[in-house]
């Protein structure tokens, strides 16, 4: 690290350390609530796998392919809620005056707000999705070319990402709504659960929401398809190499939480918006 | 040199839900005022008066509606970050601590989050732990402080990368004597040592006495009064009142010098004097009583800032 970039995230080194010391000094409730996490992952898979145990396949996917889908949605999920999910807590910062704790330091307020914790707990759900992931690639006989191996890794990198942006995008929108948790909880979380399921049995309205304005297929479907040479891209409409197009999902996803998170901080504080 | 804190005609309006109807709050409106550095300002009024509203605005938490805010020569929004460095805010009611850890721990954090070196951090946080005390729980988490500690904790918090400019909104609300005292001594020496300007809200008239050379007096939003307060007590008549006991009964004390007879219990015994700090102090009320018969006992009863404040609105009205 170059000295400038070790000065400049020093503050926020030094509260997620201190995050993580707290975790790891509570040692049997941290264990008690990665256990939880882990059960949670559990009991998706086990919802996927039994619906997909039962049928053919749907959608064009069958159990193999689907659980690659589910693989790679809930371990992105997982990553993005671990370093992201606590930005659901705003309307408590909010209450207690938290955030203006964070206005009154030289540190841009974003920055604070997802650096003011980590939760090491969902680490236990991505290991589920992990070993999931082992698998499926395993079940899913992929050659180990230049075309598997970049589309995998796009997806893995873009799809933490559109995540992260969408638990940002809740955040700016809990300035307007206060207490509105649940109608933003709808979509990131109705968003994750859309993610780990084929969207060409979706409905129009479902995916005009979750496959374009928050863009949820982009992130485990779209690819997986593409991966796959399977024909789900074409019955939505879209050409069969549109997986690759993850990264740009991811950056459409952040621009909309960039916005929702400067009209909710200019409506904060009163300037408009 | 420049003000630390400079407002023109700043004000700040709130939209609020009436039923159906949305009306609009005036908050703070048309504040023009000016602080130079080293001063000690106490900015007080009622509750609503604007006060937690102009704070937030010196500090670029808010938008001002109207009019002009520099602080420490900043624009407090666009400038928030540059002036983070250079202000420290104790919100009597809202912590910057981390309520799991060990004090010595938000420190830490704190040093990292304004940058100080390794050097400079040691050297604050020894004169803070010192001068406020904190040596007996620095290592105890935040959650099991008293009140107390937790409030000392929080101003060394504020004051640790040494700001220009400390703003206290109820720094001493709900600490006992002792406590109150302490945090009063250390922001006098705190401002003795390094020049810093203190702006602080309070009720307690007894931080005002001590702590600040004048007063801004707010009145729904708009500053009412500006001066010091000798000259707030005169305008209102804000009085101290001592009550004596005496060893023998005397007559009515009608003539004790700068005094007024509020009352006497026990034929005599108890006596109650009213007097005007601007005008005679305790010590000379006693001396003068103590000349007539012997002083058993006395207690001293400070006009409280809502009773200053209820005065001056009266008038007003």
């Amino acid at each position: 690290m170059s000295r400038s970039l070790t000065a400049s995230t020093a503050p926020y080194r030094a509260v997620l350390a201190s995050r993580i010391r707290s975790q790891r000094s509570h040692r049997v409730s941290f264990r008690v609530d990665a256990l939880s996490s882990l059960l949670v992952g559990v009991v998706e898979l086990a919802e996927v796998a039994v619906l997909y145990l039962q049928v053919e396949g749907i959608g064009g996917l069958d159990l193999r392919a689907v659980l690659l889908v589910f693989a790679i949605a809930d371990l992105s999920f997982s990553l993005a809620d671990m370093a992201f999910g606590h930005c659901d807590n705003l309307p408590e910062y909010l209450r207690a005056g938290t955030l203006d704790v964070f206005y009154l330091r030289p540190q841009p307020l974003l920055l604070q707000l997802v650096t003011s914790d980590i939760q090491l707990r969902r680490l236990a759900r991505a290991a589920v999705s992990l070993a999931v992931l082992v698998v499926a690639v395993g079940l899913n006989d992929l050659s180990w070319d230049p075309h598997t191996v970049g589309l995998l890794a796009l997806a893995l990198v873009s799809g933490p990402v559109t995540f992260a942006a969408m638990f940002v995008w809740a955040a700016g929108a809990q300035f307007f709504l206060l207490d509105g948790a649940e109608t933003t909880n709808a979509f990131v979380y109705g968003g994750r659960y859309a993610a780990t399921q084929p969207a060409s049995v979706w409905g129009r309205p479902l995916l005009v929401v979750f496959g374009f304005a928050f863009p949820m297929a982009f992130t485990a479907y779209l690819p997986v398809v593409t991966l796959l040479g399977l024909d789900g891209a074409s019955r939505i409409g879209l050409p069969d190499w549109v997986g690759w197009l993850a990264p740009v999902a991811a950056l459409w996803a952040w621009a909309f939480a960039a916005v929702s998170w400067r009209l909710g901080t200019r409506h904060y504080q009163g300037g408009g918006g | 040199m420049s003000a630390i804190i400079e407002t023109h005609g700043l004000g700040r309006d709130f939209k609020v839900r009436d039923g159906l109807r949305r009306r609009t709050l005036v908050a703070v409106d048309d504040l023009t005022v000016r602080v130079e550095p080293g001063e000690a300002v106490g900015y007080i009024g009622a509750n609503g008066a604007g006060k937690s509203t102009t704070i937030k605005m010196l500090t670029g938490i808010l938008v001002p509606t109207r009019g002009e805010v520099h602080t420490c020569g900043l624009r407090p929004v666009p400038d928030r970050r540059q002036l983070a460095r250079q202000v420290g805010v104790v919100f009597g009611q809202r912590t910057q601590l981390w309520w799991d850890l060990p004090v010595r721990e938000s420190f830490r954090i704190l040093a990292a989050i304004h940058a100080l070196d390794a050097v400079e951090e040691r050297a604050r946080t020894d004169e803070l732990v010192e001068r406020l005390e904190l040596a007996e729980f620095l290592g105890t988490p935040v959650r099991q402080l008293s009140l107390g500690q937790r409030m000392r904790a929080e101003v060394a918090a504020a004051l640790l990368h040494s700001p220009r400019l400390v703003i206290l909104d109820e720094p001493t609300i709900g600490l006992d004597v002792l406590s109150k005292q302490r945090l009063r001594e250390f922001l006098v020496a705190e401002r003795r040592e390094h020049g810093t300007t203190l702006v602080l809200t309070t009720h307690d008239m007894g931080d005002v006495e001590r702590l600040c050379d004048r007063i801004l007096l707010v009145d729904r939003g708009s500053l009412v009064f500006e001066g010091t307060l000798t000259g707030l007590s005169a305008t209102v008549g804000a009085e101290r009142v001592v009550t004596v006991d005496l060893a023998e009964p005397l007559p009515d004390l009608v003539d004790v010098e700068a005094t007024t007879h509020r009352g006497s219990e026990g034929g005599g015994l108890r006596q109650r004097l009213a007097f005007d700090p601007g005008a005679t102090t305790a010590a000379r009320v006693l001396a003068e009583v103590s000349r007539r018969a012997e002083v058993l006992d006395l207690t001293i009863e400070e006009p409280d800032v809502e009773d200053v404040v209820r005065r001056v609105y009266a008038a007003r009205r």
